[in-house]
């Protein structure tokens, strides 16, 4: 080997400086370059649709912001030459936008309604705020329960019948505890007295019903010792059966039995206690108020029945599917306006003749089920996301169709549809704008109502109120988008693989 | 499962615990409950409408209908039936729908291409565009677009003015109406003509090119034929078409085609609203062909615009159509909002109807059937598109 370091006259021995970056590559100049100004086509592009878009913005916030007129009181402020947007109309209006037409005095109710669901729910919705049973348990069902004695001020004045019902069917219920105590079998075995007293209980129902109809009218002077004799028969029923059911190993039955009978009581009286509120009808809730209700109802009522629905529709059972089915389809088919129009115009038809039916509540029956179609189908595409081994395997463990379904595949597949839920929900709120068509108060409706006012009539008020409307709305769906999205991105972790 | 001498009976499962038993029961109970119902409800509606004094029937479809409706593509006045009147409803909701349909997709797909643009701006707009216009309800646009853009224009005296044929004011959209004389027929042909080479053209060269891979112009040739066949119609026949222009006669315009604003109101709010989700469908099913795809068609020697149109476009499609065919079908369906500003639909006209005769079951079923069969027949086109443009796989 030749000694290259005295042929050749200079070897380097170190590396030469670094240098900087080309200047048109970084800093706010290689950021114009490469994403702006890229190619001469680009470039055009970017010059024209800039200047487009600078001139749009500069309009709407000229338009919005400093040729807008910021007080004043009537129509008068609001109608002069060349001016943008007439806040002091919004300034007027923006108590019914959010409470509608309730009565000014009784506003806190609502107030309240509107805090407490914050309270609840930003816990709900952040993952790591912990005892999240409670929080949904109050959510789903203290928090309507509250809501519903506050918006409607209460006092409901059940009859007796509606108590003794109640009751009855509890305890006509007691007698199923057994059953999952046990078995069927053995639940039949041990429990034949409470079968028989049951038994007895609603074949004397029968009869009576067959022969008079009956009075179960108990409290004043009127009073048939027939509805008492069924009492009787029904509580001794539920003694025997909770009896037998105390004797085995699970008392879990029993209490959950308890609890539940427990709480339904507490929530009757709760509905039928005198808090001295003031009573106010539904016709007079409106604005954000009722677009709430209506969406917040439609979305809680959907998910069981969705539920179901999608389990039919997924079921081994023919009718039971093609019910699903020709359900779902059939509401996924129309729009929702046919749908409402359906539960405004049709659904007093259906029923017997006298019975009067609130106006909200038809559009909230209508929304519920054309949103439970749509939940079917979300949590459809959740089930058939479950690998066909958790089945299995849920099978072979010896669990029932509905503990597999409560414990191993529900759990996992509403977890994967909650982004979809979400969505559905946004779907749904935007849709609540419907129900002014059939002539409730929705924010949009109140709106609109409010724009018709001639104290307020001027050019600019239309637009202004449809702006403020339009920021609204943008304010709730974006977060709620954003929100679907962020739970979409922590759930994909949890299953990457 | 056992097959040999071990004859054991299978295990006795309890009467309550055999799964056919218990099926059969649900199914039973549930038939039962339907039944039910069914008779309840139908026993109500027969007395309420006994005490309404409501003959149920459709016989009022053939009853003169005795109101006006401001826009129908069928021969109609007040003196027409309720059924005729319905009709043009219907007619009126496919119109709004194809064209709201075909801009939708114009708008969606090219917003969805602008949101992957290597340009900042131009990408920009595109999100711009889809988080403005889809979390605000489309029945706030289609009240925006009528009562807060079409309103303040200008009125007819004042409309704007495009080369003396074309006018816009609050009264709505006037163009030239073109009227087909005699001999118009063979242009018609000549349109017919061009379709059908062209379509045979696209089939030849594609067999060349799978046979040879030699390719032809398909685009440039059928272009060519199916605008210059009807113009050498035309020719033959000395242009027998002229345009009637609107002129201004009085208060408002005459002549012409006057599209009205109610229409122009929703066609803009539909097509906007609904292009948000066509363009993140787009959006989707572009990004959902992994790069190497287009790296490797690059290698192969395909030049950009062949690898889009041959290899990415192709795919992407796959992805695109389910849910291209959900906002047709979403689109479709919200055409019904035309009823709140008063655009002579299918709800609309129906709900004339309804107000008028108390046929409330009869016109609510009508409103159904209608939109279930268009529902279920954009299905069953996008349906057959999608079978078209799948990949075939081995």
């Amino acid at each position: 080997m030749a000694d290259h370091t005295q042929s050749i006259a200079y070897v380097r021995t170190e590396d030469a400086p670094k240098l900087p970056a080309p200047a048109s590559t970084v800093g706010l100049q290689g950021w114009l370059i490469k994403n702006l100004f890229s190619t001469p086509l680009y470039s055009l592009l970017t010059v024209v649709l800039g200047t487009f878009l600078v001139w749009q913005i500069w309009d709407i916030v000229n338009w919005a912001l400093f040729t807008a007129i910021w007080s004043g009181a009537g129509r008068e402020a609001c109608l002069v030459e060349n001016s943008g947007a007439c806040w002091p109309m919004v300034w007027d209006k923006f108590p019914q936008w959010i409470y509608g037409f309730y009565p000014i005095e009784e506003r806190w109710r609502v107030n309240i309604v509107f805090v407490m669901a914050a309270l609840a729910l930003v816990p709900m919705l952040m993952p790591s705020a912990p005892y999240k049973m409670w929080n949904a348990l109050f959510l789903l069902i203290v928090f309507p329960l509250l809501t519903l004695i506050l918006l409607t001020g209460g006092n409901f004045n059940f009859s007796w019948s509606a108590y003794l019902t109640v009751i009855g069917l509890f305890l006509l219920g007691a007698v199923a505890v057994p059953f999952a105590a046990f078995g069927v079998e053995e639940g039949i075995a041990r429990n034949r007295t409470g079968l028989i007293l049951a038994g007895a209980a609603i074949g004397l129902w029968l009869l009576a019903l067959l022969f008079s109809g009956l009075n179960w009218e108990m409290g004043g002077y009127s009073f048939d010792p027939l509805p008492l004799l069924i009492m009787l028969l029904l509580i001794a029923a539920a003694v025997f059966s909770l009896i037998v059911a105390a004797g085995g190993e699970n008392r879990s039955a029993a209490t959950g039995w308890a609890v539940v009978f427990a709480a339904a009581m507490a929530a009757m009286l709760l509905l039928d206690g005198d808090f001295g509120l003031v009573a106010v009808e539904t016709s007079q809730w409106g604005g954000l108020l009722v677009t709430l209700v209506v969406s917040v109802t439609g979305i809680v009522a959907s998910l069981p029945i969705g539920i179901l629905l999608a389990l039919g529709r997924r079921s081994q059972m023919p009718i039971v599917k093609l019910f699903s089915v020709v359900f779902i389809e059939l509401w996924r088919g129309v729009p929702l306006i046919t749908v409402l129009f359906f539960s405004s115009v049709m659904l007093p038809l259906f029923l017997p003749e006298g019975t009067s039916f609130d106006k909200l509540l038809r559009a909230l029956i209508g929304v519920a089920l054309f949103s439970a179609a749509y939940m079917a189908e979300v949590v459809r595409s959740g089930l058939q996301a479950i690998p066909k081994g958790q089945y299995e395997g849920a099978m072979a463990v010896g669990l029932s169709f509905w503990q597999m379904t409560a414990k191993i595949i529900l759990p996992q597949a509403l977890k994967i549809s909650i982004p979809n839920i979400v969505g559905n929900f946004i779907s749904l709120f935007k849709d609540t704008t419907l129900v002014s068509i059939i002539g409730l108060f929705d924010l949009l409706g109140i709106v609109r109502a409010g724009l018709k006012d001639t104290a307020w009539a001027a050019p600019s008020v239309a637009p202004t109120g449809y702006f403020a409307l339009a920021a609204m709305f943008w304010v709730f769906c974006f977060a709620m988008s954003r929100y679907s999205m962020y739970t979409e991105r922590r759930l994909n972790t949890g299953h990457k693989r | 499962m056992t097959v040999t001498a071990d004859v054991r009976e299978r295990p006795k499962v309890s009467f309550w615990n055999d799964p056919k038993v218990r099926a059969t029961a649900i199914q039973i109970v549930l038939v039962v409950v339907l039944v039910f119902l069914a008779y309840e409800i139908v026993q109500n509606t027969l007395t309420n409408l006994r005490s309404r004094n409501i003959a149920s029937g459709l016989d009022f479809l053939t009853k003169s209908a005795g109101f006006d409706i401001i826009q129908s593509l069928i021969p109609y006045s007040s003196a027409s039936s309720y059924g005729q009147a319905i009709l043009v409803g219907v007619y009126n909701t496919i119109l709004l729908s194809i064209v709201s349909i075909i801009a939708a997709t114009a708008i969606g797909f090219i917003m969805g291409v602008m949101r992957l643009s290597k340009n900042w701006l131009v990408a920009r707009i595109g999100t711009f565009y889809v988080e403005i216009f889809r979390n605000i309800p489309l029945l706030l646009w289609i009240f925006i677009f009528y009562s807060a853009v079409l309103q303040p224009l200008p009125g007819p005296k004042a409309a704007i003015n495009i080369l003396d044929s074309f006018f816009l004011s609050n009264r709505g959209f006037m163009m030239p109406k073109p009227i087909f004389g005699e001999g118009f027929w063979l242009a018609l042909m000549g349109l017919l003509a061009g379709i059908a080479a062209a379509i045979a053209i696209a089939r030849w060269s594609r067999a060349r090119q799978m046979a040879t891979g030699q390719t032809f112009p398909v685009l440039w040739t059928s272009m060519g034929l199916i605008i210059g066949l009807p113009f050498f119609g035309l020719l033959l026949m000395g242009f027998p078409l002229s345009w009637e222009f609107p002129e201004l006669k009085g208060f408002n315009f005459a002549g012409g085609i006057d599209v009205i604003p109610e229409l122009i109101a929703m066609f803009l709010a539909l097509s906007i609203y609904t292009g948000t989700y066509i363009a993140e469908a787009v959006r989707a099913g572009i990004l959902a062909v992994s790069h190497g795809q287009t790296e490797a068609s690059h290698a192969l020697g395909l030049r950009s615009n062949m690898a889009l149109r041959l290899v990415v476009i192709p795919q992407a499609m796959r992805v695109i159509i389910p849910p291209l065919a959900s906002s047709f079908l979403s689109l479709t369906k919200n055409s019904s909002l035309a009823v709140a500003i008063g655009y002579p639909d299918l709800m609309a006209t129906g709900g004339t109807v309804l107000n008028q005769t108390g046929q409330a079951i009869e016109v609510i079923g009508i409103f159904m059937i209608v939109y279930l069969s268009l529902s279920l027949i954009t299905a069953g086109f996008m349906n057959w598109f999608n079978a078209r443009m799948k990949l075939v796989e081995r």
